[in-house]
């Protein structure tokens, strides 16, 4: 018998007494004010909101990311001067300056952005980059983490992650500091669709 | 092996105030958080006992599900492999990567593979492991294992880590600033992390029907690990394994707010399939778990999401430290595994609780660990594995503790003795209460003689 076999075996014969799998009840909260709820959750994980899409988006980056050199946008909406094409090898995505993508889904909850290899292209940009933005239109922020489970992209994508603020770490004295190892800011912008700057 | 005596072990460091009252410190304010977290959910009692529900109909039913999670992960081009123990998880892991010719490998944080004794079996095959979480390279620096299963460090200072820095990667060892030292850390193994032949990760939970893997984190290091190098291989013990997304939603409104009191980590990860061009193993370790599902009393720890709400909330681990366990997990959830893996060398653990209750109110899953506590006290009992001293000195409790007027004469006599005896005649070698604490104060009074002067009973009522 193989080790598969043995270890299924093993675990159906100490197998606890059938226990019923329960309904999970809709806890959806009141969705109105979404995205002022998705503000101030991000804000506790130290991510920053900007409500409108900058009417000049270049003037924007010299002003956030002043030292910015590399910039790579996935999002149709902006133009970077990187091609994520050309990246290369994936693990060298640590060149870029500012990644901007689109995320399909805000979580009001928590704050979270999600994100797939369909947004990233190159899944290394989302966090091996200096800092991330994201356009985010308010129309799709659902009010919690139930709701966000709906969303195709957690059966259908290779990699998907919610993303909740710049990485950071409480492993020296309990208290979160950035940076850690992932992108050092993370900057949400309400962008609607199809809405050009 | 040797059986591991919790309480001398924290002895050590019980005397060593500032790591003490730093650990404390720490461990206490994280209790704090969660309990404001959990008081902003309204659902939140309903949520555990849904957690508790689906980990229990998925443990009656978690052959299936294995099952299912294998057939979804291969679908989607996961190699899927089954390890029956450490040794067997060490094996395979060992065998994939010397295929690849893997000289380093990068990896994040996994109890599982302390559990397995990973790094140092590597290490011994001339692979490069660099711990990528900043907590657990602390530890690997240090050469320690963690000392707490969120928050590998947190028993070192910051003067300790900045010294372990200046040591080990040239940094000021007088610049104690924890956003300093994070910044070393990633000057230090963000390179590292870019050129390594392959990633290494755990997992918080395994999705049956999708078959994805889930990563809860903070640093970005589990998600550069993961996508990083094109090999990527995941450990993940039998019992992560749950049904639907659904189900992980419930998991992860109460994982995060139960460790640290934050409603979500920045990074929460799936991994559905290998990555573009890239190939993917999932290792699924058996490793004393399906024996554990039969043992009809202990069986629930298997229940545990890791979030170590039991250990923040526990008195003995806040005050004696992590290390002080000996093992790889470590209080009240520590307590009721580590007997599963060895009952003679865990059995002192069970005796390192006040029994309180507190541990089994805040776990997210409903675990009465507890109850299970007391139960494994009974085990060692059975098994003769109790202590000479200990199991004379209980003997003498039970029998004062059962007969009221031996109880009386013995509380008089302490009294007198805490109101007439000189400080070293009460506070010596024998008293184990005394050698950190003070003695309660001698009172004028018991409470049964209050009562019998203030509550007389005539004719056997009260008046």
């Amino acid at each position: 018998m193989g080790t598969r076999e043995q270890i299924l075996g093993a675990v159906r014969t100490s197998q606890r007494k059938f226990v019923q799998l329960p309904e999970i009840p809709n806890f959806a909260e009141d969705p109105q004010n979404l995205s002022e709820k998705f503000e101030s959750a991000l804000k506790r994980l130290a991510g920053v909101v900007v409500h409108d899409p900058p009417k000049d988006f270049d003037q924007f980056l010299r002003k956030t990311f002043p030292a910015a050199k590399t910039i790579c946008s996935t999002a149709p909406e902006v133009q970077g001067n990187t091609r994520v094409e050309d990246i290369g090898e994936w693990s060298s995505a640590g060149k870029i300056d500012v990644t901007i993508v689109r995320s399909p889904l805000g979580v009001a909850e928590t704050g979270s952005v999600l994100l797939s290899e369909d947004e990233l292209l190159v899944n290394t940009i989302g966090f091996l980059a200096h800092d991330i933005v994201i356009l985010l239109d308010p129309k799709v922020i659902v009010p919690d983490i139930h709701a966000a489970y709906r969303h195709p992209h957690f059966r259908d994508k290779a990699y998907a992650v919610l993303m909740s603020g710049p990485s950071g770490s409480a492993d020296i004295g309990g208290k979160t500091v950035h940076p850690a190892q992932g992108v050092m800011t993370l900057t949400v912008i309400y962008w609607p669709h199809n809405k050009q700057n | 092996m040797k059986i591991v005596d919790q309480a001398a072990n924290a002895l050590s460091f019980v005397e060593d105030k500032v790591h003490e009252s730093h650990f404390d410190r720490i461990i206490w304010m994280l209790r704090t958080r969660r309990d404001q977290a959990a008081r902003e959910v309204p659902e939140w009692e309903e949520l555990r006992e849904l957690a508790s529900q689906i980990k229990e109909h998925t443990l009656s039913r978690l052959g299936d599900y294995l099952e299912e999670f294998e057939a979804s992960a291969t679908k989607r081009g996961v190699h899927v492999h089954w390890a029956r123990d450490a040794h067997e998880h060490n094996e395979i892991l060992y065998s994939i990567l010397a295929d690849h010719q893997v000289k380093n490998l990068i990896k994040s944080k996994s109890m599982l593979t302390e559990e397995c004794d990973t790094r140092p079996y590597l290490q011994r095959r001339s692979i490069t492991v660099t711990e990528t979480d900043l907590g657990e390279r602390i530890q690997q620096l240090a050469d320690e294992p963690p000392a707490h299963i969120v928050g590998p460090a947190w028993q070192k200072t910051n003067e300790d880590i900045a010294e372990l820095f200046a040591k080990n990667y040239g940094a000021d060892p007088n610049n104690t600033d924890a956003a300093y030292l994070a910044g070393q850390m990633r000057r230090n193994t963000r390179p590292l992390m870019e050129h390594g032949d392959a990633g290494m990760t755990g997992a918080n939970f395994a999705v049956a029907e999708s078959g994805a893997i889930v990563t809860v984190t903070n640093e970005g290091n589990a998600d550069i690990s993961a996508n990083a190098p094109k090999l990527r291989i995941c450990s993940v013990g039998i019992e992560k394994v749950i049904p639907k997304n659904e189900h992980l939603a419930v998991f992860i409104r109460l994982l995060t707010r139960s460790a640290t009191g934050e409603r979500i980590t920045q990074y929460t990860s799936h991994f559905l399939a290998p990555r573009k061009g890239g190939e993917m193993h999932v290792i699924l370790v058996d490793n004393g778990r399906s024996e554990r599902l039969g043992m009809d009393n202990f069986w629930h720890s298997l229940k545990c999401i890791r979030c170590a709400a039991c250990m923040n909330t526990c008195p003995v681990y806040r005050r004696s430290g992590g290390l002080s366990y000996g093992s790889t997990y470590m209080g009240p959830i520590g307590i009721i595994m580590m007997p599963t893996f060895d009952v003679r060398r865990y059995s002192e653990l069970p005796f390192s609780s006040t029994l309180n209750g507190s541990c089994t109110n805040v776990c997210p899953v409903k675990i009465n660990i507890h109850d299970q506590i007391y139960a494994w006290r009974e085990v060692m009992e059975e098994k003769n594995q109790i202590k000479f001293v200990k199991k004379e000195a209980m003997i003498v409790a039970d029998k004062i503790l059962s007969n009221p007027h031996l109880y009386r004469i013995a509380a008089t006599a302490g009294e007198t003795a805490l109101s007439a005896l000189p400080r070293f005649a009460l506070y010596n070698t024998l008293n184990a209460w005394g050698r950190h604490r003070e003695l309660p104060h001698p009172v004028k009074q018991t409470f049964h003689e209050w009562y019998k002067e203030n509550r007389p009973v005539q004719d056997g009522k009260e008046k």
